[in-house]
């Protein structure tokens, strides 16, 4: 029973079991209550949806393929391999699934100003996208740190119109800014929309941007059945703040023959304090709206994370993905950066003349763990979240670094 | 039911008697250093101080401004943390019979243990706590943890609040209801929204206990307006800012008290000749 209001919830209050909610300043309260009366209304909207359908279709590029990568299943050991190609969206990564959802929804409420968190980019460039789409003013609060790491997509922000807001303080990555974001929506709030980039935050957004992404992994299944005529024997998605996996999850979840598995970033090493392994090595508390698994110390401070991947490198994670790892749907485990730029980045750049974004590299390292495991023939889907445009810089440098 | 000591109720309770609004200071606890946190408070509540609230630095301090958040850093940097504040406020307590108020986030609370957490305090001596974090439809384990130990759980209404949920706030409320002045983080503002008054008049009318009002109150002048439409005001980021800066002049520690000390009894003196006779409460 308990396991099975886990597989869909959430509650009425944002709960699945003791994660998620709503742990904000009173002054957002009744935005929050606003946003997810428009979301439901919106949800069985049949012209919400057909827009959204429409404007998915011709501008994101939706749906994505389901592309076989043979040369990689063979130098696996022959298993068969797919990867759900996020990466040829419109921007280059899943995040404009959502980020189109919630400025439709935007539109509805009457919002005229957009603000956004960024940590690689993506979320900050598909923000920016859609708000040049509907004309709708858009600011985005990155940490200084990922806005050297992932300079072209700062400008590409600002090329669309945005105004892209450096973080300085604390980490100056994903984690302080969105501490900004939700600073500057406490004071804004009458006006302004906050798209939050991932399947964290209080409730509504857990639960919003999971139906906004779940199109991945709906489109996953008809096309596995499709192809191959029966489920996959294994789901793999990486997982920052989880957005991604939940959304080719979500359909699956169910399905319990079919196995899940987030990847979270193991940085330098678990053994190290500069990991992303939330679910592995963290604790529930309250961050940024809702009770997840959190990176942090005895005493509730929360604990800087990192990641070569600047899109994982956050110390929380989505509650519906605490609430699965706790019920075991899903099973988390951990790639490190070594591993991620050279089982992911490197390997799936030379097989098949894809470069994964750095966040997607670890999904598709993770493949060298499993696969020996694995029979001959056995069906793997890979969420290839994005495209590694905006990481060669970055990447480049490392391997420089590493040859001299 | 534990019987608190009511040390809030009870101050609330004398200056109503004597038309006066209570000034409530805020501080941040080990910025920069713990004695001098001790010293503070001691001399806030022998200058005027009615009742003192003691923030709990957090990594994350999202309601906060900046100079809050700076604060929180120095206060993390010298040390702080749950244990330690609770042996401060024990310190604190054994000068001074000020209500002290616990201002902290609920993940530091949560970490501790709810019922730990409200049984500690009564019995290092907090009267109450403010969790900005919290809101009331995720309060219940709290409220009844803290009301079985005797500590005042203390919520926040703010602008955006609508008054039927005003009256559910103040309902869960015990001490005060902490009305936020303006729809923003902390940090003192030039000037305060037109409609506080009237917001504040409504506030009351839909609480059955008193209301403080805080965010971006910095000068005697707007306490003394305020202190005629509350019952109790508070100020921050101002005398935060007056550590800060401090800090940077290098001011030793006894005239940095010395000065705060004086602020304070003129934000005290300001809430006596805000409320003329017969008016207020
Ligand atoms: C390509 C890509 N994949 C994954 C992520 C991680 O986010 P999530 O876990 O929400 O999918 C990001 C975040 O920036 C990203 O850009």
């Amino acid at each position: 029973m308990e396991n099975n209001k886990m597989l869909s919830g959430p509650d009425k209050k944002g709960h699945w079991g003791i994660f998620g909610g709503r742990f904000v300043p009173e002054t957002l309260i009744p935005a929050l209550l606003e946003l997810e009366s428009a979301y439901r209304k919106c949800s069985h909207d049949a012209s919400f949806q057909a827009e959204l359908r429409s404007i998915l279709k011709d501008y994101v590029g939706r749906p994505t393929p389901l592309y076989e990568a043979k040369r990689l299943g063979d130098a696996l050991g022959g298993i068969r391999v797919f990867l759900k190609r996020e990466d040829l969206t419109h921007t280059g990564a899943h995040k404009i699934n959502n980020t189109l959802g919630q400025i439709l929804l935007a539109k509805r409420m009457g919002k005229t100003r957009i603000i956004a968190e960024t940590g690689a980019g993506q979320h900050g460039v598909a923000t920016a996208t859609v708000c040049a789409l509907m004309g709708l003013k858009c600011e985005v609060y990155m940490g200084k740190k990922d806005m050297v790491r992932q300079a072209m997509n700062v400008f590409r922000m600002e090329i669309t119109g945005a105004r892209v807001i450096p973080v300085e303080t604390g980490t100056q990555t994903l984690k302080d800014a969105t501490n900004e974001a939700i600073r500057d929506w406490v004071s804004s709030v009458k006006h302004t929309h906050y798209i939050i980039g991932s399947v964290v935050g209080p409730h509504p957004y857990p639960m919003m941007v999971r139906d906004f992404q779940s199109v991945i992994g709906k489109e996953t299944r008809r096309q596995i059945l499709k192809v191959v005529g029966r489920l996959p024997d294994y789901v793999i998605a990486c997982v920052g703040g989880g957005s991604n996996a939940m959304g080719i999850f979500h359909p699956f979840v169910r399905d319990t023959n079919v196995k899940l598995i987030g990847v979270e970033a193991a940085g330098e090493g678990l053994n190290t304090q500069h990991h992303s392994a939330t679910l592995t090595l963290g604790r529930p508390g309250v961050l940024h709206g809702t009770m997840s698994y959190l990176l942090q110390d005895k005493w509730g401070q929360i604990q800087g994370a990192h990641s070569v991947a600047p899109g994982l490198d956050y110390p929380g994670v989505g509650p519906e993905h605490s609430a699965l790892k706790d019920s075991g749907r899903v099973h988390y485990d951990t790639i490190d950066d070594q591993e991620a730029l050279n089982n992911g980045f490197r390997f799936l750049s030379e097989l098949e003349g894809i470069i994964p974004a750095l966040e997607s590299a670890h999904a598709v390292a993770y493949l060298h763990k499993l696969a020996p495991k694995l029979a001959k023939g056995s069906v793997v889907v890979v969420n290839l979240s994005g495209r590694g445009d905006k990481d060669v810089a970055a990447v480049a440098d490392i391997f420089k670094g590493q040859n001299p | 039911m534990k019987t608190s000591q009511n040390r809030i109720q009870n101050t609330f309770k004398g200056l109503k008697q004597k038309n006066e609004a209570a000034m409530i200071p805020f501080i941040t606890a080990g910025d920069p250093f713990t004695d001098l946190t001790e010293e503070l408070a001691v001399a806030m509540a022998e200058n005027g101080a009615d009742i003192l609230e003691l923030g709990m630095p957090f990594s994350d301090p999202l309601a906060d401004g900046p100079v809050i958040q700076a604060a929180s850093l120095r206060g993390l940097e010298a040390g702080m943390n749950t244990h330690n504040y609770l042996k401060l406020v024990q310190n604190i307590r054994r000068q001074s019979q000020i209500p002290l108020v616990f201002m902290g986030y609920y993940n530091m609370v949560y970490q501790y243990g709810l019922k730990a957490f409200a049984e500690d305090a009564v019995s290092a001596g907090l009267d109450g706590a403010i969790i900005p974090d919290l809101p009331i439809e995720e309060a219940d384990e709290w409220i009844a943890v803290a009301r079985r130990a005797g500590l005042d759980t203390i919520f926040l209404a703010a602008p955006t609040t609508p008054m039927e949920r005003i009256e559910r706030i103040a309902q869960r409320s015990r001490g005060f209801l902490y009305y936020v002045s303006v729809t923003g983080i902390t940090g003192a503002r030039q000037e305060l929204p037109a409609e506080l008054a009237q917001n504040l008049a409504m506030a009351r009318n839909h609480a059955r206990l008193p209301v403080a009002v805080g965010f971006g109150i910095s000068r005697p002048q707007q306490v003394a307006m305020l202190s005629q439409v509350a019952d109790g005001v508070i100020v921050g980021s101002a005398i935060v800012r007056l550590i800060e800066d401090g800090i940077r002049q290098g001011v030793p520690a006894t005239a940095l008290v010395q000065r705060i000390a004086g602020f304070v009894r003129e934000l005290k003196q300001a809430t006596r000749y805000g409320i003329k006779p017969g008016q207020g409460a």
